[in-house]
């Protein structure tokens, strides 16, 4: 005989999962009590929300299941946003929360809140446990399901009376739900169709987002594009799928891309985008974006097929397996007279910010990069330190940029940093924060003073919602409502406070060794860089304007 | 706005409704009607789901209906020759001296009179929605006290032979 709470450890192990992310709560005692003397790494937060975003950042580190575990009620409700926030950017965890005892749901007991119902709509599907004898093949579907098809958050709502009733071990069978049963294959003659229109292409461009990382498919995209000899562009959660240094790369699209890559776009006359969902962040005026192309979608879900743009060539499939099929069927071409053009765009728009006596956001990322000799797993917050992040760092390969694309959840950087860190303990892992973001769920710093996890915070401090104040600054008339800061603390002293290392830094001189400091420190450190409080992000499309009509003021 | 049938099967779970349900609100699709009943396996139910709206959208509707994790099958009958028949249950005033009239009524539409009193009359109707509709509109002039109707319910029709 076993308990509930035993065969869901049990469960959870048999699945592969190595780490959870958890703080327990009345309903789920029972589960940390297994927990106790368990052969499973749980790591103790100090916030809900940042236990759901350690399992993310574990999972798009990793590539595998993350997991969490919260108590009912407001527990399961401070999951929220971690949830939502993995269930945009396709993201698999397992998010397991304690609910109260079966007899009590629906009667407003104390702590209870109907979080299935709650989550519907922000994962890819949730459950409620109303048998211990259930929990085995609940929990292994609900692995299943996270991890193919488009990835996504699945969460397992336990009462606590399951969780303590005794059952007999049982043993799942195999893993069978009609109703889901992802195409991983694409159609034979659709991609032949695609490889004709490919080959024909005069002004190609392979436009990568975040289902390629997903699909673990970074080596065929670069076979694939040197392949056929295409320009590769990425979305923000493509970032790593093609190295950025490629002689192919043009680097990140839409409103903050690089020039290059937004005009490479708009005058296509092929735009082949894989794992990738055509988002308002990349379109700009979506009537008129790559208006003289002919569009080639490959993407695992077919919902996702010509949902904001209407496309000539579906394929639905998983990017890696699709890669395989088409690559053998495309022909190199030269293109001369394209590769110029985009050289030459590439020549006359370059990134670039003004220096002056001030530490420059970009400046910062670019010594960081250095420092870390561009290897570092680089997580973020929300807001102009994330373009900056995106800009400047430069990024070789795939799980090497976190982030959140979707639903820009600000808070997410730091916690998403630690799950990295569990996930690759040799990494270097750096946090690269705003001073409003990191005021999210800086409670953190308490869990990784006292686990030692090494993750490195680089706040670029400048005194603003800085993302905020720049449309404020474009857009409406400098009238800066609620985005100064005044009031922040010294994060460098609030780092001591948790006995976490603190460095302040503002002058230009002291970023290197700062840097570096903080990469021979074994610890976490903190390093509050106070940045040029008027830095903007450029190139910026203004919302809703054609992605080719930047402004560009640096 | 084109008028479609979605005929989805789904199991027999809690929750299904909701995340069905779930799903058009969320999306902001405006649905007609929804009609839920058992299917000959008790562990599966057929959902008929009348909604209005261009090709585009309708095929977003079954796309994201098609994700999720207990539906099991959807089609829009509307792509193909299908019959529809929607039953209502319609409480009629019967002034004095005119009963007779509205049971002529009920038996050109072929109704039924389910129950009947002294002011008024319980009639059966099923059929296409027009039928419906064109049943609710002769009796207005007797006085209309309630209207209960399912919703559509619909199925392909059998292959033709050549
Ligand atoms: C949870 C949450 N609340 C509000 C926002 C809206 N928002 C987007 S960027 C931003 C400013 C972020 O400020 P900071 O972290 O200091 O970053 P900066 O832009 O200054 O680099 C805000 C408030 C958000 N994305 N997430
Ligand atoms: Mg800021």
């Amino acid at each position: 005989m076993k308990t509930g709470a035993q065969l869901l450890i049990d469960s959870l192990q048999a699945i592969g999962i190595e780490v959870l992310f958890g703080i327990p709560g009345g309903v789920v005692i029972p589960i940390f009590d297994v927990l106790y003397d368990a052969d499973l790494k749980s790591v103790l937060m100090r916030h809900e929300q940042a236990a759901a975003h350690a399992a993310d950042g574990y999972a798009r580190a990793s590539g595998k299941l993350g997991c969490c575990l919260a108590t009912s009620g407001p527990g399961a409700t401070n999951l929220v946003t971690g949830i939502a926030t993995a269930n945009f950017d396709s993201v698999p965890i397992l998010a397991i929360t304690g609910q109260v005892r079966r007899d009590l749901i629906g009667n407003d007991a104390f702590q209870e809140a109907d979080i299935t119902g709650i989550t519907r709509g922000i994962t890819k599907h949730n459950y409620l446990v109303r048998n211990a004898e259930d929990i085995p093949r609940i929990i292994r579907e609900a692995a299943y399901v996270a991890t193919t098809g488009r990835q996504g958050p699945v969460l397992v709502d336990i009462p606590v009376d399951v969780s303590t009733s005794q059952v007999e071990d049982v043993v799942p069978g195999e893993v069978k739900i009609p109703g889901y049963q992802p195409t991983i294959e694409g159609n034979q003659r659709q991609i032949e169709r695609a490889a004709e229109a490919i080959n024909a292409a005069e002004r190609p461009v392979f436009y990568v987002g975040g289902g390629a990382i997903a699909s673990n498919a970074a080596a065929e995209v670069k076979a694939f594009a040197e392949a056929a000899h295409l320009p590769v562009t990425t979305t923000l959660m493509g970032l790593g799928a093609f190295p950025e240094d490629h002689p192919q790369a043009l680097r990140m699209l839409g409103m903050h891309g690089t020039p290059v890559a937004n005009y490479a776009v708009m005058s296509s006359d092929l735009l082949i985008a894989l794992g990738a969902r055509f988002d308002d962040r990349i379109t700009g005026k979506i009537t008129e974006f790559a208006e003289h192309a002919k569009i080639i979608h490959i993407d695992i879900d077919p919902a996702s097929i010509g949902k904001s743009v209407p496309v000539d060539l579906p394929v639905v499939g998983d990017a890696k397996q699709v890669l395989n099929e088409l690559t053998p069927l495309v022909e190199y071409r030269e293109r001369k007279e394209w590769f110029d053009q985009i050289a030459h765009w590439a020549e006359n728009h370059k990134l670039s910010y003004q220096k002056n006596d001030k530490v420059k956001p970009q400046y910062v990322i670019e010594q960081l990069r250095e420092v870390t000799n561009g290897d570092a797993i680089i997580c973020t917050e929300v807001g102009q330190n994330q373009m900056w992040a995106a800009q400047w760092y430069g990024f070789k390969r795939p799980r090497q940029f976190i982030s959140s694309g979707g639903l820009g959840t600000m808070g997410y950087g730091f916690p998403a940093a630690i799950g990295a860190q569990l996930a690759c303990p040799d990494a270097t892992v750096v946090d690269i924060a705003g001073d409003g973001s990191i005021q999210m769920n800086i409670q953190e710093l308490a869990t990784v003073a006292r686990d030692n996890i090494p993750v490195k915070i680089a706040i670029m401090n400048n005194g603003f919602l800085g993302m905020v104040r720049q449309w404020q600054e474009h857009f409406y008339n400098r009238r800066y409502s609620h985005s100064s800061l005044n009031g922040n603390p010294d994060f460098a002293r609030l780092a001591e406070a948790y006995g976490v290392l603190g460095i302040t830094v503002d002058q230009p001189d002291q970023v290197r060794d700062a840097l570096e400091k903080a990469m021979e420190t074994d610890g976490p450190v903190v390093l509050d860089f106070h940045v040029d409080p008027n830095e903007n992000v450029f190139p910026i499309v203004p919302p809703g304007e054609r992605i080719d009509r930047m402004i560009d003021l640096a | 706005m084109k008028k479609h049938v979605i005929s989805a099967l789904v199991s027999n779970q809690v929750g299904v409704l909701s995340h069905v349900s779930g799903l058009f609100a969320a999306r902001g699709y405006n649905i007609d009607s929804m009609n839920v009943g058992e299917t000959e396996d008790p562990g599966i139910s057929r959902m008929t789901i009348v909604l209005r709206g261009d090709d585009q959208i309708i095929e977003q509707v079954v796309k994201h209906l098609r994700k999720l994790i207990n539906v099991l099958q959807v089609k829009d009958l509307s792509a193909a020759p299908y019959v529809e028949r929607d039953l209502m249950l319609i409480k009629v005033a019967t002034p004095p001296g005119r009963r007779g009239e509205v049971i002529d009524l009920v038996e050109i539409f072929r109704g039924k009179v389910v129950d009947i009193s002294t002011r008024d009359m319980v009639i059966e109707l099923s059929g296409p929605e027009a039928k419906i509709e064109a049943f609710i509109s002769v009796c207005r002039p007797y006085g209309i006290k309630d209207v209960v109707r399912s919703g559509p319910i619909a199925a392909p029709r059998g292959a033709k032979d050549e």
